[in-house]
């Protein structure tokens, strides 16, 4: 039996510098066959290896349909990713994956989508965004909306104005603090739900983010008439083995890893917000 | 099933036995002041005449006037300490000069264990690690290894120790499951199960007489008067209910003024798994160990999170501990984390009692 906590070498393909504290990694397993089997979902995470430093666990941000490649958006905030920031074209990282659930898509088919996020934890949504925008005709009205502390902290800007573009597409993008030339709105995102136009009681919302803003947009949610079984969040956790077993991950009698990362807000509802869990 | 009685004489024939069967025999012994699982090659290295004295954050051993060997109550080690190992190297990845990466499994130990003197309440414990390690999505190998390969002789309990309420949680005094061989300790010798096929096998080598009825009354006797001794218990209520709708207990400020943050407790309890990964770069860096060390849910890295921690204090700490052990483990096995061991009693620094804790939390109107 192979240790599911082992992993497999992969090359890096190409490394973009996304904003001065966050990169983004493409990815090729090295071995054909196991790079050809390797299938993922949006929403799912890998384990990344640093050699001899260690393990994060990091969503994938690519779509499941590129066959060649996939890839990590990284910030950096600790001793690995700080060293997985010095990786170049070549350089080789060990991962194993994927891992856990990933978001809705077959159920927002033929629904409106709303995909909300707040802070720089954009990457797991990101995914849903490009996915539903390639595959449009699947999907109705998509609403991307966007919070984020500083507008220089908006990795993908021109990304998020082409979305805004796009027929059936709005984009609600906020920043706590502004600067010159910031085309959008100053201040929380969750104050843009007023503006937000959808079909809500059938509605499929999206979210990812500190989980004080998601509690925020889950009030406005639910006093839209958004249903709380329709409602996705994807949460995170300390994540030592991603396979269920280390324990880091608890939330309540859930394991992130393994029951989420994406959770239907219903499921986790009890606990969600309370300080500690 | 009762298979017979072996004189007192006939007990280092069950140790032979089992070695000769290619069993490193591992039981009860005194060390450092306490009585742990140790190798175990002759009889008289076993804890005769010697008595534990148990009490919230206290531990002795006294001599006594007993001639038997397993009259004591379990010391701070369970079974765990073997089968899901406080430190297991899982695999090695090296780098050549190209700097292209390999990773290699490590194999699992090979060796074979028969422990001598499992109580109920660890075999209790080793079902849940058992369910948890083995009967998931990822099966653990390093564990599987070593579980597949062990012979377990339990003896029931006579001498539950002022700590233990394993009667409270339905694991104990009588171990009921998972045992290979189960003893009734008697004054001149032992009543002998067989629990499974390899137990009748090593039974039949044995040097067993007929049990009388007196013999079997006094050996149910003992073990129902070591249910009643129990003084200990948890409150007999949902507890997944009432630890979730007090959240906002008074109680765990008070217990986080006296909890220390230790971890003891998460280490002598035998059903806690939680652990963490590590790794261990060679010096000239063409070689690293990646490892499994245990971990508590105690310490500050357990819930940190890119630059927070989300249980920052004890009050946080504790809570989730017992609200998992005693709450949401119901979730995930379909009973309680809690085996009535006592462990976590005895061993706690300053002697915190998860009785009194769930009894204090739960027992009143609820503070969510």
């Amino acid at each position: 039996m192979t240790s599911p906590s082992l992993p497999y070498e992969t090359e890096v393909v190409e490394r973009i510098q996304e904003s001065p504290t966050i990169f983004t990694l493409r990815l090729r397993f090295t071995d054909p066959a196991y790079r050809a089997a390797f299938r993922f979902e949006p929403g799912q995470f890998n384990m990344l290896y640093l050699y001899g430093v260690g393990e994060v666990a990091i969503s994938i941000v690519s779509d499941p349909d590129d066959e060649h490649l996939f890839s990590h958006t990284i910030r950096v905030v600790g001793r690995v990713t700080r060293g997985m920031a010095q990786l170049k074209s070549g350089d080789r990282l060990g991962v194993r994956g994927p891992y856990g659930r990933g978001w809705p898509l077959p159920l927002a088919e033929g629904r409106d989508v709303m995909v909300l996020t707040g802070g720089l934890g954009c990457a797991p949504v990101v995914s849903v965004i490009n996915y539903v925008t390639r595959r449009r005709d699947r999907f109705r009205r998509l609403v991307i909306m966007q919070g984020v502390k500083h507008s220089d902290d908006l990795i993908w800007r021109k990304q998020y104005a082409a979305w805004g573009k796009l027929r059936d597409t709005q984009v609600l993008v906020a920043a706590n603090v502004g600067a010159t030339l910031w085309p959008w709105h100053v201040g929380n995102v969750t104050e843009l739900f007023d503006q937000v136009k959808f079909d809500a009681p059938r509605a499929v919302v999206m979210m990812c983010g500190p989980e004080g803003m998601m509690e925020v947009a889950m009030q406005q949610l639910l006093d839209r008439g958004v249903s709380p079984d329709n409602v996705y969040l994807s949460m995170e956790r300390n994540m030592n083995c991603a396979i269920g077993l280390c324990g880091h991950c608890q939330f309540g009698g859930k394991y992130v890893c393994r029951d989420g990362p994406v959770f239907r807000y219903s499921d986790v509802k009890p606990l969600f917000g309370i300080r500690g869990f | 099933m009762e298979t017979g009685f072996l004189p007192n004489a006939g007990l280092q024939t069950l140790l032979d036995a089992l070695h000769q069967a290619g069993y490193r025999c591992v039981g009860p012994r005194v060390r450092d002041g306490a009585i742990v699982y140790d190798t175990l090659r002759d009889i008289s290295e076993l804890p005769q005449g010697i008595v534990d004295v148990q009490a919230p954050g206290e531990y002795r051993l006294e001599k006594s006037a007993n001639p038997r060997h397993f009259s004591w109550a379990n010391g701070p080690q369970a079974l765990k300490p073997f089968l899901f190992a406080a430190r297991e190297p899982l695999w090695r990845s090296g780098r050549d000069a190209r700097g292209e990466l390999r990773f290699v499994e490590l194999a699992p130990p090979g060796e074979s264990l028969a422990f001598v003197g499992a109580r109920a309440c660890d075999l209790a414990a080793l079902r849940l690690q058992d369910r948890h390690f083995l009967e998931g999505a990822f099966p653990d190998s390093g564990y599987a290894a070593r579980r597949k390969s062990i012979f377990l002789v339990a003896v029931h309990c006579t001498h539950p120790a002022d700590t233990c309420f394993c009667a409270s949680t339905g694991d104990g005094p009588r171990a009921t499951q998972e045992f290979d061989i189960a003893l009734s300790e008697l004054d001149d010798g032992y009543l002998v199960q067989h629990g499974s096929d390899k137990g009748r096998a090593l039974a039949a080598k044995l040097p067993l007489v007929p049990a009388t009825d007196k013999q079997r009354m006094s050996a149910d006797g003992d073990i129902q008067d070591a249910a009643r001794r129990q003084t200990r218990r948890l409150p007999s209520r949902n507890l997944r209910a009432a630890l979730f709708a007090n959240l906002g207990h008074p109680r765990w400020d008070n217990i986080a003024e006296r909890c220390l943050s230790c971890g003891n407790c998460t280490s002598v309890c035998p059903t806690c798994y939680c652990h963490s990964v590590a790794d261990e770069t060679a010096l000239d860096g063409r070689e690293s160990l990646h490892l499994r060390l245990w971990d508590s849910c105690f310490t500050q890295k357990h819930s940190y999170i890119h630059g927070m921690t989300l249980r920052p204090d004890t009050r946080t700490r504790y809570r989730q501990w017992l609200t998992h052990k005693l709450g949401s483990w119901h979730d995930q096995f379909g009973r309680s984390g809690c085996v009535g061991c006592g462990r976590c009693i005895a061993w706690c620094p300053v002697g915190i009692d998860i009785t009194q804790e769930a009894g204090e939390i739960c027992g009143g109107a609820a503070h969510d």
